[in-house]
């Protein structure tokens, strides 16, 4: 579903990566490892459409990604670095915004539900601001939950997260990729997926 | 209602008779349709919320404008003719200069926690949500400016025709302050001094606001009609209105970049 063609990055000018290649079928998972500042943000946000390489080409279900196309947006969720909350918004409110956000009405009670499930259940009447880091994280595995798109592109997701919460996302991934999605996530620890599943790609 | 449309314009040839849903319904589970005016109700709701959360912000900004207006009297002469004369120049300096203050942050706090990116990342068109954050800008700060004119003109005696016509003017040009200000403000993302960069990008595209806006009243005094003056201003709110949104978003995508 997802092809990466030869992709060149560069940040002013210096070239992070040069001539990355790969390839994703419906169900398969890429781990992006790499020391820090090897462009593993740069390539999630290239495959987003947010940044454009310097070359190569991506495609996604066989058509070409121009930065901004609306068909990856359509089909993508991007948990970036940085949770996108509101300090001043409750869990639940900061929930039920960002799924609004990507076109899907959900319902209070099932945002409730899905803070419920992902562990948030007292917190979810608190204000962001005076939320853990691991709690704010939670709520982004939340979204995963009830945002239905088929391609996850995942930056760090385990950062801050106890066990119990990498279980979670553990199950998270494996119901996602058991569906045909297809999930990119940089990551310094292992993910819990089946080998099968999973490819890896270390940028030097 | 435009979603239906949309779906019968995709399918011509289907009868006009069916009803709205049995037209969509085809067309719904792979072309979900992501409206513009759904997109600038999200972010106006949304800003609006945020705006409500922090009432302190808002009222530092409203304070600023009421304190900057009243200080003129107290500062020159209490000629009675003198701040007839000055009063629309002053109350639209000082909105200015109020917007001017909170601006910057109409994308910044968006921009530093990452909601700018899922902005950009929704499949909503981004210039509609842009024009979403920049109404719910007018609507917390050039809107009760221009609510507040009449009660400020009465410290400069103004006429009671006067103050229907600087507070209209007010009214019609301060959504162009927010519109255009949203271009300054995308354009100014993670500069460093954004702040006082905006300023110096913005200020002298709104010279003419200022110059058609306080004019209204001048001309009313004069015994002209200021018919020319909201033409003027009108004319350019249009333009502000199709144009800033487009800009301001293409300006966040290279922020974003």
């Amino acid at each position: 579903m997802l092809e990466v063609h030869d992709l060149t990055a560069r940040r002013g000018h210096a070239t992070l990566f040069s001539g990355v290649s790969f390839q994703l079928a419906a169900g398969q998972a890429l781990a992006l490892t790499g020391p820090n500042g090897s462009g593993k943000t740069t390539l999630l946000r290239i495959l987003a459409g947010l940044t454009s390489p310097a070359a190569g080409t991506v495609r996604w279900r066989g058509k070409d990604v121009a930065p901004f196309a609306p068909c990856i947006r359509q089909d993508t969720l991007l948990s970036a670095h940085v949770p996108a909350l509101k300090d001043e918004l409750s869990a639940a409110e900061n929930l039920s915004l960002q799924c609004a956000l990507t076109g899907h009405r959900v319902a209070d009670y099932d945002i409730r539900v899905a803070l419920d499930a992902i562990g948030l259940g007292t917190a979810q009447r608190l204000p962001a601001a005076v939320l853990s880091q691991g709690q704010r994280r939670r709520i982004g595995l939340a979204r995963l939950l009830l945002v239905r798109r088929p391609l996850w592109l995942l930056d760090e997701p385990t950062t801050a997260l106890d066990v119990a919460g990498m279980a979670q996302l553990g199950r998270l991934l494996g119901d996602h990729l058991e569906s045909g999605g297809v999930v990119v996530a940089t990551t310094h620890q292992a993910l819990d997926i089946p080998a099968d599943r999973l490819k890896s790609l270390a940028l030097a | 209602m435009s979603a239906s449309g949309q779906a019968r314009g995709e399918n011509g040839n289907i009868k006009r008779e069916g009803t709205p849903s049995a037209t969509r319904a085809p067309a719904a589970p792979d072309a979900p349709v992501y409206g513009a005016w759904a997109a600038v109700r999200y972010a106006t709701l949304r800003d609006l919320k945020l705006a409500l959360r922090s009432r302190a912000e808002l009222g530092v900004q409203l304070l600023f404008y009421v304190l900057v207006v009243s200080l003129f009297p107290l500062a020159s002469s209490p000629d009675r003719v003198l701040l007839a004369t000055m009063a629309p120049g002053i109350l639209w300096v000082a909105a200015l200069l109020a917007a001017l203050l909170s601006l910057p942050r109409l994308f910044a706090s968006d921009f530093n926690d990452g909601s700018l990116e899922q902005f950009a990342m929704s499949p909503y068109p981004l210039p509609a949500l842009v024009s979403g954050k920049m109404l719910a800008h007018w609507l917390t700060t050039g809107l009760p400016m221009a609510v507040l004119a009449p009660l400020l003109a009465l410290q400069y005696g103004l006429d009671s025709s006067l103050v229907i016509v600087l507070t209209l003017s007010l009214l019609i040009g301060t959504p162009i302050l927010s519109l255009v200000g949203g271009i300054g403000a995308g354009l100014t993302l993670g500069a460093r001094g954004g702040g006082s960069l905006l300023a110096l990008l913005v200020l002298p595209l709104f010279v003419p606001v200022l110059i058609f806006g306080a004019g209204a009243a001048d001309a009313v005094r004069a015994g002209l009609s200021a018919s020319a003056n909201f033409s003027l201003l009108g004319a350019g709110l249009l333009i502000s209105l199709v144009g800033a949104p487009v800009a301001a978003a293409a300006a966040v995508r290279i922020a974003l970049d």
